[in-house]
């Protein structure tokens, strides 16, 4: 029997805060990371996955600090995006403590870097994020540099380019969804899965469980959500919660 | 997690350190043939024996750390530590749903009592990354065992030796339970 999906709590940084946003736009502040990695941790979460959501857009490198202080509070795995652009910055993200580093302007400029992280670490730990919108024009299509920038290949292309070099597992994030509680793309979802041997994570859209035994159906691998961790509903009042043990009763 | 427990620990790569240790433990991700050639640059394979096998001093060792403590690896074709009558094989898998690495949380099935092991939570749950598994030569050393497409070895104690394939660093309380036994023995 495969392996029950990991259901990853997304934790957005900006300006050293954490914050959520919709459809990648209008970040509003949560609260304190680290604050809300400790309660994350007290429920017993699969894993984190941690996006620093500045750092490609402004050229940055990692916040290093606060990267270290979430990995130390936490006893689940981490995956880190945010910055990656070198072999050096993922090799001391993963001193900090991390387990995988999370990708997307590498796959746009530096496909090389997924091969030399992979090569170094397992290609376990290179996890690639295809983040992806639909134009009216141009159809649907994958984005980099926290989607700000139009790629001209579709999501599956780039998942199967992904997968080539060096990236061991997927994000498929549907830029459209985040943060509207829609459901996850599941249409899309099972064509990458179908298409990949590496274990897909679906972003985007997460409502309720029944989205979760959706995804969980159509094979992925990992089901991400970020809003309906943070917030409670009608009003998005911050209010950390988790499905603990939801597929290990 | 160990600075969590109250537990002074010490990455080191220093013999003096390891003399004086009450405990190691043996962490390591990464390619086996690389973790042995480390240990060797290091001078740490005669420290581990002296302080390991003559000394009795407890070792743990984590993922790759278990699979050294081993006498040979198929990563590599070399050979481990071998403090532990064992080896480590390549997953071959007939089931093609399933994907390797086994990465994720999976359950273990203990067959022994061991000071480890003793009153941990209900239904643990581990997080595991690994390629290679470890076949034990004796069932006597065998702490537990993990189902992915096949039956294998996820933990082992032999005397002062200890091993466990997943991460119980990574693991939430069911980790911590381990670790803070070991840091009792």
């Amino acid at each position: 029997m495969a392996l029950q999906p990991r259901i990853i709590p997304v934790l957005l940084l900006h300006k050293g805060g954490l914050y959520k946003t919709k459809q990648f736009k209008n970040p509003s502040y949560v609260g304190d990371p680290i604050n809300a990695v400790r309660i994350f941790n007290e429920k017993e979460v699969d894993e984190l996955f941690i996006l620093d959501i500045d750092c490609s857009k402004e050229n940055n490198e990692p916040n290093y600090t606060l990267i270290e202080e979430i990995v130390s509070e936490g006893f689940m795995p981490v995956g880190y995006g945010g910055g990656i652009s070198s072999l050096l910055i993922a090799q001391r993200v993963f001193q900090l403590g991390v387990e995988k580093v999370i990708l997307n302007t590498a796959l746009e400029n530096n496909q090389q870097l997924l091969a030399d992280i992979a090569a170094n670490y397992g290609a376990q730990a290179v996890v690639a994020s295809i983040d992806y919108k639909k134009g009216f024009i141009a159809g649907t299509k994958a984005y980099f540099t926290n989607g700000c920038k139009r790629s001209r290949l579709t999501p599956q292309e780039l998942a199967q380019i992904a997968e080539k070099v060096g990236a061991g597992e997927l994000i498929l994030n549907a830029i459209d969804r985040e943060g509207t509680y829609q459901g996850f793309d599941i249409n899309l979802l099972q064509q990458i899965v179908s298409s990949v041997q590496i274990p897909v994570v679906v972003s985007g859209g997460a409502n309720t469980i029944a989205d979760f035994d959706a995804a969980k159906q159509a094979g992925a691998s990992g089901m991400a959500a970020g809003s309906m961790f943070v917030y409670q509903r009608p009003h998005n009042a911050v209010l950390i919660s988790y499905p603990s043990n939801y597929f290990y009763p | 997690m160990l600075a969590y427990l109250g537990i002074i620990s010490r990455i080191s790569a220093n013999h003096g350190d390891i003399t004086s240790a009450e405990r190691i433990i043996l962490p390591g991700v990464g390619h086996f043939q690389h973790g042995m050639e480390q240990l060797e640059q290091l001078g740490f394979i005669d420290l581990l024996k002296k302080e390991v096998i003559e000394n009795k001093k407890p070792i743990l060792g984590i993922c790759l750390g278990m699979q050294l403590l081993t006498k040979h690896s198929e990563e590599g074709n070399v050979a481990g530590l071998g403090f532990v009558d064992a080896q480590t094989k390549k997953f071959e898998l007939q089931d093609a749903s399933l994907k390797v690495p086994h990465m994720g949380w999976n359950t273990v099935e203990f067959k022994k009592d061991s000071l480890i092991n003793t009153g941990v939570s209900m239904n643990p749950r581990y997080y595991f990354v690994h390629s290679y598994f470890v076949d034990c030569a004796n069932q006597d050393d065998i702490l537990c065992t993990t189902h992915f497409g096949q039956d294998f070895v996820s933990g082992f104690q032999h005397q002062n030796i200890f091993g466990l394939q997943f991460h119980p660093e990574k693991s939430h309380k069911f980790g911590m339970d381990l670790l803070a036994n070991f840091c009792k023995i």
